[in-house]
């Protein structure tokens, strides 16, 4: 008898048949081990110990490397103490490996007991299902590729929404038995305008503070000062007031709008106004949509007033320009271009649009669980932002052409 | 030597007690949910606790897989007092049970074998490829399809969630398995084959399950013994006993129409 891979003796060598052997067998440790012996045609493999999900990493990797030496095998586990499901697929494991090598398997003997859990697990042999290969280039080219394509069905699909929700705004307006849903409406409007005038109004100040800080540096070289007034009236009242507070509104209510209508969507809340007959986008759609058409231009209109405040107590503390001369200097600015106070305000209904409509559209795609909520309500704040910074350059562009 | 294969019954049930509650009181927001409550659970047994509507099981079950501190009272699981344990000792214990919460609990960024393989992950030294095997293995166990593996709990349905929440309990060969309403939510056949798989695995893997169920084929299927919550207590019997109690909501329970037909089949 040749012993080759193992050094421990078990006390027990040889194996009554039968009897019981849970608490019979006195080894020295809990751990599982195994053996093999060989003669001539035979290999022996004895397994005895604890052969349980603990042990499994250790014998793992050594019954992998087992090779048939030998045309008959014989298993001998009747001296296994403790036996778990993750011990009982090494030994099968074991056993299928050595048959699929073309060893035929004399005898697979296991402690009473245990019946019932191997013929659990061979009642359905199972194959680690081997997971998909990774090719990085090309998978990085197909994500990119699938990107690109979904870009352009996203603009698609919010192209199709604007047209149900053009559509629908119409019915709901021209049919003149229909009463809108108005207290929805005012409701809008206070919360997403009256509630963030705080921090529109903060952000708007120290905007004002840092152009009329910047403008000051590099104007003082050439002695223009007083040209501060203009820079911080102009950028304040043609971009800057009307952006900063589409960006705070897209982050606080594009966003809300969507995690409102997605868990409405979930709670199968809007199937239910479906089946009664409701009209979703009047009642879930239009009025978020002309509530913050109301409420931005005012916001906007507001953060403009907060941005000349910072720019006036900038001037005055930096420059010594005093709030009259301020005033006066703002009031040359502004009739020299009349539209330069409207034009922010023109463009706030419009992000106001964009904002809703996005908000609303993500909201309504919302699908299957609440992982999904807080994925298109992170992406309807990037779009709507997006769309903004888009829409602003196109109103430069616009604007430029009428020369105003 | 040849074949040892009788069919045996998986090393015999004792009468190790391997839940121990004594005393224990739970009280939220003012409410008493338990009052004094005791609750012996035997090693290979299947226990099905079943009550009203806010009668306090899942509290009871949150009670003794510690996710919940009772107000007072004592619990022993497996011979330790969980409101002692901490830390490694805790650890210790937490693989020695598995939970099968009621939508299944799947974590959803991970596929189904990636969940099977968060324990042994956690707990083992496993190579990857062993690990693939013993997720394939328990899928195969718990009657999963094997491209179940590759798919995430959002593309499967109510009844294979189930399936793959089980299977995760049962990835480190627990003692104990805990069922919070396994059959809520399929139908009556996914219940059903459910119910014969918990029997199943229960007898092949010897394992003590503790269950909280409404479904009273489920009760009659597979457990040995029933825990009722009445008046903030448990009354423990078989059906056969508790069938007797004069106990007006134990008599609605199981004299009502369904609970009538589902004994009488």
């Amino acid at each position: 008898m040749q012993v080759l891979a193992s050094e421990k003796v078990p006390l027990v060598e040889s194996v009554p048949n039968g009897g019981t052997y849970l608490s019979d067998v006195a080894t020295t440790d809990a751990h599982a081990w195994y053996r093999t012996e060989r003669r001539q045609n035979l290999l022996r493999l004895v397994f005895g110990g604890d052969w349980v999900t603990d042990e499994a990493a250790t014998l793992d990797g050594e019954l992998r490397g087992l090779t048939a030496a030998a045309p008959e095998v014989e298993l001998d586990g009747a001296g296994i103490r403790r036996l778990d499901s993750a011990g009982a697929w090494l030994l099968l494991r074991t056993k299928r490996r050595l048959e699929d090598a073309g060893a035929h398997v004399r005898a697979f003997s296991f402690p009473p007991g245990y019946a019932p859990l191997f013929e659990a697990l061979e009642r359905d042999p199972p194959s680690a299902a081997t997971p998909p290969r990774h090719r990085p280039f090309s998978d990085f080219m197909a994500r990119v590729g699938r990107g690109t394509i979904e870009f352009f069905h996203q603009a698609y699909r919010l192209l199709g929404f604007l047209g149900r929700v053009t559509v629908e705004a119409m019915e709901a307006f021209l049919r003149p038995d229909r009463e809108l849903p108005w207290p929805s409406f005012v409701n809008q409007i206070e919360e997403t305008g009256v509630t963030a005038l705080p921090i529109v109004g903060l952000l708007a100040f120290l905007l004002g503070i840092v152009l009329a800080y910047q403008g000051a540096d590099q104007l003082r070289r050439f002695g223009a000062e007083i040209f501060t007034v203009n820079l911080v009236g102009v950028s304040m009242l043609r971009e800057v007031g009307c952006l900063i507070t589409a960006i705070v509104v897209a982050g606080r209510s594009g966003s809300a709008f969507t995690a409102q209508i997605g868990t409405m969507k979930l709670n199968q809340e809007v199937d239910a106004m479906q089946t009664i007959g409701l009209n979703t986008v009047e009642i879930l759609v239009l009025p978020r949509l002309l509530g913050l058409m109301v409420a931005l231009p005012l916001l906007t209109f507001f953060a403009n007033i907060m941005g000349l405040i910072g720019g006036a107590v900038m001037c005055n503390l930096h420059l010594g320009i005093t709030v009259p001369a301020f005033l006066r200097q703002l009031h040359d600015v502004l009739t020299l271009n009349s539209w330069t106070f409207w034009l922010g305000l023109i463009k706030a209904p419009v992000y106001a649009f964009l904002i809703a409509l996005v908000g609303c559209f993500e909201g309504l795609r919302v699908e299957g669980n609440a992982g999904s909520v807080g994925r298109q309500t992170t992406r309807a704040v990037v779009e709507s932002i997006f769309l903004v910074i888009v829409f602003d350059a196109g109103f430069s562009i616009l604007f430029s052409l009428l020369r105003i | 030597m040849v074949m040892r294969k009788k069919p045996k019954r998986a090393p015999p049930s004792s009468d190790e007690v391997v839940i121990k509650i004594r005393g224990l009181v739970n009280e939220m927001a003012g409410n008493l949910i338990h009052d004094n409550l005791d609750l012996d659970v035997k090693r290979g047994e299947v226990l099905g606790v079943v009550g009203g509507s806010g009668s306090g099981k899942s509290v009871l079950l949150r009670s003794i897989i510690g996710l919940n501190r009772p107000t007072d009272g004592m619990i022993w699981v497996l011979g330790e007092d969980i409101g002692e344990l901490h830390g490694q000792h805790l650890r210790a214990l937490q693989m020695r049970w598995g939970v099968l919460f009621q939508e299944g609990a799947l974590f959803s960024s991970q596929t189904v074998a990636e969940n099977i393989q968060v324990p042994l992950r956690e707990y083992t030294h496993m190579s990857q490829d062993l690990m693939e095997e013993i997720a394939a293995m328990k899928l195969a166990m718990v009657g999963l399809p094997e491209d179940a593996a590759r798919k995430y709990p959002s593309q499967l349905s109510g009844g294979m969630k189930k399936r793959a929440g089980l299977a995760r309990a049962l990835a480190l060969d627990p003692e104990i398995v805990f069922l919070d309403e396994p059959t809520a939510g399929l139908d009556p056949i996914s219940a059903t084959q459910f119910d014969e798989l918990v029997r199943g695995l229960q007898k092949s893997l010897n394992l003590t399950v503790v269950m909280v169920t409404h479904d009273i084929d489920t009760l009659r299927a597979t457990t040995d013994r029933i825990a009722v919550l009445v008046d903030k207590k448990l009354k423990v019997g078989t059906i056969a006993n508790l069938v007797k109690d004069p106990h007006p909501w134990i008599q609605e329970y199981f004299a009502g129409a369904r609970g009538r037909a589902a004994l009488n089949s």
